[in-house]
């Protein structure tokens, strides 16, 4: 680490911040101009915390920070934005209901007495978002129009559109996909040599090595290392992160052959993002759903799940010839059917309720007697057993959800699912966002649930997961299953021409 | 455990409770003629029927709706009770009978137009307080129905000094609130005002559980009308204007959010004894009706803001 803080743009020294617990203790970190600073740990380690304090989000109880020499403690994030200082959030900072160019310009809307000049707005963020490849779209589309993937580019190109000194990413690639992260990281260099200094959040430490100058690991609030990328490698960076040896990230899963089919979905037709899927899941697999965002791998799961209306398609369970009535989710999760939703905030969690309400919600019926009288001493027992299976670090299960960590959220979701015991369960995106201790545990359950005999179904965005837990993966693109690859019969390069094939792409 | 529950118990209702001694303690210093069993009596005729409404009420706020129809509602089942008697000259069972499906089927056509076309409750129950009221006037030709005896049994019951219609509202509380924090039923209520997308997605439907919500706050108006319609042993087509927003008011004093996702029915109970001994007391000190109803708005507000600083919205705390 630098003695001395000579030339740097931001010096942090001495950072401490406590909730109920200790999240930063005694933090020293520096950003060059010009400089790539990776923070990376598991969650709960305080990245977000520290990124918040300097973002001016979150007041730090001790420590100061010197911003190109001069003493900087922002009182909010205005103000840290004026010394030009933005922070692109992990969670998604945007208003549905504005258009892509007011949510770009919203601040600084042009205009003559109050009126919005939409001519010049829109003309002004077409190049904003050509920057980051969404050159394509149409800047009065409304922002609620575009996937998770999408917004977040929107996202970072809010905040590549200020003049800014210091640019905070906080997990800006956990929605894309490999074109859209070659598309940001051109960006970041970009930016590199136009003297901007970076805080970059990350999980994917393939990413952290090929963009970061310097990497640091925080855990459980401390700073414990810092090296160029030159310096170390990622075995490395794992074990400081979590403190032990892990085999590798995600474990290779041994092929087997699945069983009787247990979901056939036939010409499934949904809006403009699902046009005419076929395909079918095995009792004892792992089905990957692999694809560009926006390729229609969501809404084909919320589609058949009932979750959003059918056009056309049926779905046949349990090898069953007679097509099975799913209209509702609560038709699919009666006949076996269940669905993991990508975003396990808005959509999977009751956040201020306790971590035990949120495990019984989906199976209240069963553990309940004198029709609804609910039975809370067992209704605690399976909440406890299931945080004592899936190792849920929570302060007791009376903690709400919202205090947890994304990793630990997203066991809650599955829990509440396992309760259910369904035949056919759907993961969207189980580990976005979720650091790898994490996801190491979330694959090995999916793994373990398929070697007891359930259909496995995971859409995920990170193709290296898909290749090491999958027994088969389907790539989706442009709304159509364009191929399906069988453990073995899979590459990279051969799932990446399946998923832009639909594009008009030919690689 | 149980000694950790019955603290929580305690530190939920303390607040509440204080302020109504507070109350009672400022009236009592303030004037003799409060402290007396007589003004408890008469409190305690006067609040079932706002009891009962409130316990509907804060289901229907629990699961971040409103029922704006519940006066209006309240003097049509009052003038379908006053008609079939004195008119009709219906047997009382049938009378009753009569006003409690009709409160029924108003609570049961709120919440059918609002699930079944994914309106906001607030626009489709001030559509049900004008249709009520309309209903109240054209059943009894906007004629004060005069009951008489008929209807006697209903007040003048009692049980050790307490009123039925009291000894009724004490139940459904207790009933409710145990509705509410023990049964699939509440806990249904609680996470769809918590994130109704949610629940929806792990496979419970919420329609039918918004539905219910909204019968029972339609059923237990019709209690409450029944009650007030004994207490005055008349009919009045103009009855029960205005109790929507006392309900809200004392539902909202009670700590439940008008956001959804956190209630109480115990809590209510509390808001509309605090409201009753704020207007019974300013009243027997001898505080002119307009500055009474200062006051209580006053007091409203301030209730809302002190709630604010006890429930912080969790997600909002940094983390």
């Amino acid at each position: 680490m630098d003695a001395s803080g000579q030339g740097k743009l931001l010096v942090v020294t001495g950072l401490e911040k406590s909730y109920s617990a200790k999240v930063l203790s005694e933090v020293d970190l520096s950003i060059g101009a010009g400089e790539v600073h990776a923070l990376v740990g598991e969650n709960g380690a305080g990245k977000s915390t520290l990124a918040g304090i300097v973002a001016g989000l979150v007041k730090p109880d001790g420590g100061h920070m010197n911003l190109n020499g001069r003493p900087y403690a922002p009182r909010n994030r205005r103000d840290a934005e004026s010394s030009g200082i933005r922070l692109v959030m992990q969670e998604l900072n945007l208003i549905g209901n504005l258009t892509l160019a007011e949510s770009l310009f919203f601040d600084r809307l042009p205009h003559r007495l109050g009126w919005i000049n939409y001519n010049r707005l829109n003309e002004q963020a077409r190049p904003l978002l050509d920057q980051v490849g969404l050159g394509e779209l149409d800047p009065t589309r409304l922002v609620s129009s575009l996937g998770v993937g999408q917004q977040q580019l929107i996202e970072i190109a809010v905040g590549l559109s200020r003049r800014c000194d210091l640019l905070i990413l906080d997990e800006p690639t956990a929605a894309l996909t490999d074109p859209e992260i070659d598309r940001l990281f051109a960006q970041i260099v970009r930016l590199k040599a136009n003297g901007v200094g970076m805080i970059y959040i990350s999980h994917r430490l393939e990413e952290v090595q090929r963009v970061a100058d310097r990497i640091s690991v925080l855990r459980d609030g401390q700073l414990v290392f810092t090296r160029r990328p030159s310096e170390t490698s990622l075995e490395e960076i794992v074990r400081w992160m979590v403190g032990r040896e892990l085999g590798s990230v995600v474990r290779q899963r041994p092929a087997r052959s699945g069983g009787a089919v247990a979901l056939r979905v036939r010409g499934l037709r949904a809006g403009p993002a699902v046009q005419d899927v076929s395909f079918e899941a095995r009792y004892g697999e792992i089905l990957g759903f692999a694809g560009l965002m926006g390729s229609g791998r969501t809404e084909t799961m919320r589609a058949l799940y009932g979750a959003d209306r059918r056009e056309a398609g049926q779905i046949f369970l349990r090898g069953s010839d007679v097509p099975a009535k799913i209209r509702t989710p609560s038709d699919a999760v009666r006949r076996g059917l269940a669905l993991l939703t990508e975003n396990r905030k808005e959509q999977g969690l009751l956040l201020p309720m306790a971590v035990r309400a949120n495990i019984s919600l989906s199976h209240l019926g069963s553990i309940s007697r004198w029709g609804g009288w609910v039975q809370t001493a067992v209704e605690q027992a399976v909440a406890l057993r299931w945080i004592q299976n899936l190792r849920i670090r929570c302060a007791s299960a009376e903690q709400p959800a919202v205090e947890l960590s994304g990793g630990n959220q997203q066991k809650v979701v599955i829990a509440k699912w396992l309760c259910r015991d369904c035949e056919v369960m759907i993961f969207d995106e189980p580990t976005r966002g979720i650091d790898v201790g994490a996801k190491f545990e979330v694959y090995r359950l999916l793994a373990d649930l398929a070697d007891k005999g359930k259909a496995i179904i995971i859409v995920s965005s990170d193709l290296k997961e898909l290749m090491a837990s999958c027994d088969r993966i389907a790539v989706m693109s442009a709304g159509r299953l364009a191929a399906v690859f069988d453990r073995g019969e899979w590459s990279q390069d051969a799932i990446m021409a399946a998923a832009l094939s639909g594009y008009g792409v030919n690689l | 455990m149980g000694r950790s529950k019955l603290i929580n118990l305690i530190s939920d209702y303390l607040g509440m409770a204080l302020a109504l001694a507070v109350l009672i303690i400022i009236f009592s210093l303030s004037t003799e003629h409060f402290f007396s069993i007589i003004t408890f009596r008469t409190i305690a005729n006067q609040i079932p029927a706002a009891i009962i409404i409130a316990t509907g009420m804060t289901y229907i706020l629990v699961i971040a709706g409103i029922d704006l129809s519940v006066g209006s509602v309240l003097g049509l089942c009052s003038a379908v009770l006053g008609v079939s008697l004195a008119h009709l000259q219906w047997p009382l069972w049938a009378g009753l009978a009569g006003a409690l499906g009709v409160g029924l089927a108003c609570g049961v056509f709120n919440g059918l137009v609002s699930v079944l076309w994914g309106l906001p409750s607030f626009i489709v129950t001030l559509g049900m307080l004008e249709i009520a009221r309309g209903g109240a006037h054209w059943v009894t030709h906007s004629q004060t129905q005069y009951i008489g005896s008929a209807i006697e049994p209903v007040a003048a019951t009692a049980v050790g000094g307490l009123s039925l219609p009291f000894l009724v509202a004490v139940v459904i509380v207790v009933v409710g609130q145990l509705v509410l924090v023990r049964t699939v039923f509440g806990r249904y209520l609680v996470a769809i005002g918590t994130n109704e997308e949610a629940v929806r997605l792990s496979g419970i439907d919420p329609r039918p559980i918004k539905l219910a919500a909204f019968a029972l706050s339609g059923l237990l108006v019709a209690i409450a009308a029944i009650i007030d319609t004994a207490r005055f042993q008349s009919a009045n087509p103009n009855a029960g204007t205005g109790f929507e927003l006392e309900a809200i008011a004392a539902v909202v004093i009670g700590g439940t959010s008008l956001m959804g996702g956190r209630g109480s029915v115990v809590s209510s109970f509390f808001g509309v004894l605090i409201i009753a001994v704020l207007n019974t007391g300013l009243a027997s000190i001898g505080v002119r009706d307009e500055t009474k109803r200062i006051i209580t708005g006053l007091v409203i507000v301030a209730a809302v803001i002190v709630d604010q600083y006890r429930h912080r919205w969790p997600w909002k705390r940094g983390k």
